[in-house]
This record gives structure tokens, C-alpha cells and sequence, in this order.
């Protein structure tokens, strides 16, 4: 049979290849979004002196770190609109389920990230904001934070990669995103290393393309002033400076 | 105690009565009375574990005492009517009328010099973001930092990071001073860059408790000599009583090996 070129080309600036992806990163982008906001409030429940914040934290990890993926999407697809009947309407849709349920999963791995980027900032700094009389939701915003992001911008990134693969779990509930789309492809023509070696180049041009965003964003909390380009030597740092 | 120089009540900037501390079972303060008054520069000496820099953290409301009291211009801080540790919000307030220094600078890596300054400013005084960069910028000024306004911590030697803490601190016009071993951490040839800086400050009538081991600095800018042993202060008196006439034996017996 051979790899057939023109199927292969056909296929690689299709409309369903195209909308197959769109939703993949769609679906990834806002679960990181309900995973980080979620696994904020849990980090901090975690990190807290309270026992009324660590406990139901704790659980919350415990929880959806046991539960697999797919498992909680059958369940926000299937199960959850038998209990609760506004979710009967049209605007729960799969995308709106699958964003949902793999961000409330993510969450808990979010949490466990956050959690330590904020024990890894100095003890030494949250004191300083103290003794500069800031009060402990500034010392949070102003210092901890700002600090924190740094050392979970690299473990996020992994998670928002995982988070585009994870997507297509949702093919389960019905959801066309990039590899489903292949599959239902394959299955009418029989096509796999055509339609597979399509699916292959959309996630490497997805992960370029976040690798990317990625260094870009951890140049900026890079925390020099003069930032480093291919071009500029060592000589050109201001007199006096980086001695 | 005799020799503490005696100021009247209202010009009593900062005062510890009866202070005790004990983390675990270990005492580290056992009842300390201190005071400084408006314009006085006080050096605070003493074996490492002594105490002198728990004084310091108590003083600037970082930790609750076990017991005793802080008096700010004669009025007690940290508690309540009541004698009880007021919420973290309430202290943030009191702490703003006393700056701290701390041995290992503190800086917030992610700001630049001047931003570092500016921070307390816009995020405590709710000053305008260009006001406060221009205060900073007049703060650098001071401590002679101006054209390292834009670098960040981490390209700044030890001394500039010291002098930038000390501006940040400046800032927010504090009544008082307290630097916790502001040169121990920094390499012998960057001491004196944020000694002069804090002579400097001094001359101008800063109120200032220093906890040093420089013990040159302790006997040329300070009003008064203060030694820690054990949770207690051993000796205050003149810089110049403390080091020629100590009047007592663990007095004696520090100098010399600091001498």
C-alpha cells in the first residue's frame, strides 16, 4: 500500500485536522486555567497553620489524585446530568464537561506544584514584607507570589502539555478533538500511517509552539537587567556592572 | 544599668520592659529592659546566641514575647488593652514606624534596586507609582547608589545589596532604626561601604539600635554600648567607659576576645 503523500497532505491542512486541535488546546487551556485557580486555594489550605484549610486541602488532592481522568469525565459527562437536570442544556456541552472535569483533576496536581514553589521562596523574604509593615494579603501578592511563579512556571509547563494529550480522554464523551479526529479518519479509510503521521506533526507543532511561549515567559523572570541576547558580548554590560 | 543615660519619658522612642523569650525550652531572653531615645545610636554586642537579635525581632513586632512589654513613644505596641498579641494585620500598621535591617540583606530578588525601595511605598503608603520611584530614586541617592537604580540583587555586590536594604527601610521615614548584624555576611572589603552609610545616618540624628560585632564602628558612632550574655544585658554604659573601664568581668573577658 505505501505511504500515500497526497492523503497525508490532504489531511494535514484539513478543516477537521485544524478544528480536532483547536479544541485540543482549547480543552487543555481552560482545565489549566480551573486547575490553577482550584490548586491555588488547596496550596494555600496546604501550606496554612489551620487545620479547618489543610484537611479538606489534603482531601482534595487525595481525591483527585486517586481517580483516574477518565473515569471523572464519564462521570461529568454521563453521571452528573442524571443528578443534576440543569445540566440537561445545551450550553453542557462536551467541551464545557471535559474542560471541567480534567481541570478539577488537574487541580490537585496543580495544588502539590504551587504548594512547594511557595515553601521554596526564602523564609527571609515574606520577613521582609513583614517589617515593612505589609500586611499579609500584600506580602502574598507582592512578594511570595511573584517569586513562586518562577519556580512553577517549568513543572506548568509539563502539566499544560500533559493537559493537550489528556484531551483526548474526551473522545469517550464525544468530544472530536486531535486524536479522535484520526481515529474516526482511520476508520473509514484504513489510512493509519497517513492519518497517524498527521496527528503526530499537529502535537509536535503544539508542543514547538508552547516550548516557545515557554522560554519566552521564563526570560522574563529571569531578574537581570540587561537581558541576555545571542549577540551581545560580555563587554557590552555597562561599565562597572556584573563585576 | 546605672550608666544608661537617663532621658526623659516623652523622648523615649523605643523601650523593652521585662522582655523574656524561650523557643522549646530554651530561654533566650530572661527579662531584658532596654530603651533608646530620640537621636541616640545604641551597639549592641554579644556572643553569637546571646539573645541581642531575638531583642531585635521582638522589638520590630516580628515575633509575639513571651512576656513583657515594647513601648513605642511610651505606648505599648503588639498588644492589645488586654495584653494580648493583636492579629498580624494590626501589627503590619505598628511596624511601619520601625525600619529593620537584616544580616542577609532580604532584598526581593524579583525587583530591581529602585523598585525594591518604591515596594514598600506604593504597596503600603498607597503612594503613586512615579511618586514612589522618585523617593526611591532619592533614597538610592543616599546611600550612593544612584546608577545602580535598575540592576537587580543579583548583580549587585554584597555592600550595594546592604545599602539598598537599608534605603528600602529608609523609605517609609521610620523613628527608628534596627540593623540585625547588618555587615556579618559580607566579605571584609564591602564592611565599610554600609558602615560609613550608617554613620552617615547617624550623623544626621537617626534614632538607631545596631547588633554588630564591629566593634571600631560600636566605639566610634554610638551613643552607648550594650552587652548580651545569656538572655540578659550584662553592661551598658559610653563607648568609651565600656571599652577602657568595664566594670565587669564577662565585660572583660568579651573584649578581650574581640580586641
Amino acid at each position: 500500500m505505501g505511504f500515500d503523500f497526497d492523503i497525508f497532505f490532504e489531511q494535514l491542512f484539513s478543516s477537521s485536522y485544524l478544528k480536532g486541535a483547536l479544541l485540543s488546546i482549547g480543552v487543555a487551556v481552560v482545565s489549566l486555567v480551573i486547575a490553577t485557580a482550584i490548586g491555588f486555594v488547596v496550596a494555600l489550605g496546604r501550606v496554612g497553620k489551620s487545620q479547618f484549610g489543610r484537611v479538606p486541602a489534603g482531601a482534595y488532592v487525595w481525591f483527585f489524585r486517586a481517580i483516574p481522568a477518565l473515569l471523572v469525565l464519564l462521570i461529568m459527562w454521563n453521571a452528573l446530568p442524571q443528578i443534576l437536570p440543569s445540566l440537561r442544556s445545551d450550553w453542557y456541552s462536551p467541551f464545557v464537561a471535559a474542560s471541567i472535569g480534567l481541570g478539577l483533576v488537574e487541580a490537585a496536581f496543580m495544588a502539590e506544584i504551587i504548594r512547594s514553589a511557595l515553601l521554596s521562596v526564602d523564609d527571609g523574604q515574606p520577613l521582609a514584607g513583614r517589617a515593612l509593615g505589609m500586611k499579609p494579603a500584600t506580602v502574598m501578592l507582592k512578594v511570595t507570589i511573584p517569586q513562586a511563579i518562577r519556580i512553577a512556571l517549568p513543572p506548568t509547563t509539563n502539566e499544560f502539555i500533559g493537559l493537550i494529550k489528556y484531551s483526548s480522554l474526551a473522545s469517550v464523551i464525544s468530544l472530536r478533538e486531535l486524536l479522535t479526529t484520526a481515529q474516526v479518519g482511520v476508520n473509514i479509510t484504513f489510512r493509519y500511517a497517513e492519518y497517524y503521521s498527521v496527528a503526530i506533526i499537529y502535537y509536535l507543532v503544539i508542543v514547538s509552539v508552547i516550548t516557545v511561549f515557554q522560554t519566552m515567559i521564563e526570560r522574563r523572570f529571569a531578574w537581570i537587567s540587561v537581558k541576555p541576547t545571542k549577540k551581545r558580548k560580555a563587554e557590552s554590560v555597562p561599565a562597572g556592572g556584573l563585576a | 544599668m546605672s550608666h544608661a543615660s537617663v532621658a526623659p519619658v516623652q523622648d523615649l522612642t523605643l523601650q523593652v520592659k521585662d522582655l523574656h523569650k524561650a523557643y522549646g525550652g530554651n530561654e533566650v531572653l530572661k527579662g531584658v529592659e532596654f530603651q533608646i531615645a530620640k537621636g541616640q545610636v545604641k551597639a549592641v554586642l554579644g556572643p553569637s546566641g546571646s539573645g541581642k537579635s531575638t531583642m531585635l525581632r521582638l522589638m520590630a513586632l516580628l515575633e509575639p514575647s513571651d512576656r513583657g512589654d515594647i513601648l513605642l513613644h511610651g505606648e505599648r505596641i503588639g498588644v492589645n488593652d488586654g495584653g494580648r498579641h493583636l492579629p498580624e494585620r494590626t501589627l503590619a500598621v505598628q511596624r511601619r514606624d520601625i525600619g529593620m535591617v537584616f544580616q542577609k540583606f532580604n532584598l526581593f530578588p524579583h525587583l530591581s534596586a529602585v523598585r525594591n525601595v518604591a515596594l514598600a511605598l506604593t504597596a503600603v503608603q498607597q503612594v503613586k507609582r512615579h511618586t514612589a520611584l522618585e523617593r526611591a530614586h532619592e533614597m538610592l541617592e543616599r546611600v550612593g547608589l544612584s546608577e545602580r537604580a535598575d540592576h537587580f540583587p543579583s548583580e549587585l555586590s554584597g555592600g550595594q545589596q546592604q545599602r539598598v536594604a537599608i534605603a528600602r527601610a529608609l523609605v517609609l521615614d521610620p523613628d527608628v532604626m534596627l540593623f540585625d548584624e547588618p555587615t556579618s555576611a559580607l566579605d571584609p572589603e564591602l564592611v565599610g561601604e554600609v558602615l560609613d552609610v550608617m554613620e552617615g545616618l547617624a550623623r544626621g540624628g537617626m534614632t538607631m539600635i545596631v547588633v554588630t560585632h564591629e566593634v571600631r564602628f560600636a566605639r566610634r558612632v554610638a551613643d552607648e554600648v550594650t552587652l548580651f550574655d545569656n538572655g540578659v544585658i550584662v553592661e551598658q554604659a559610653p563607648p568609651e567607659d565600656f571599652f577602657d573601664r568595664p566594670q565587669h568581668e564577662r565585660t572583660r573577658r568579651f573584649l578581650s576576645h574581640v580586641h
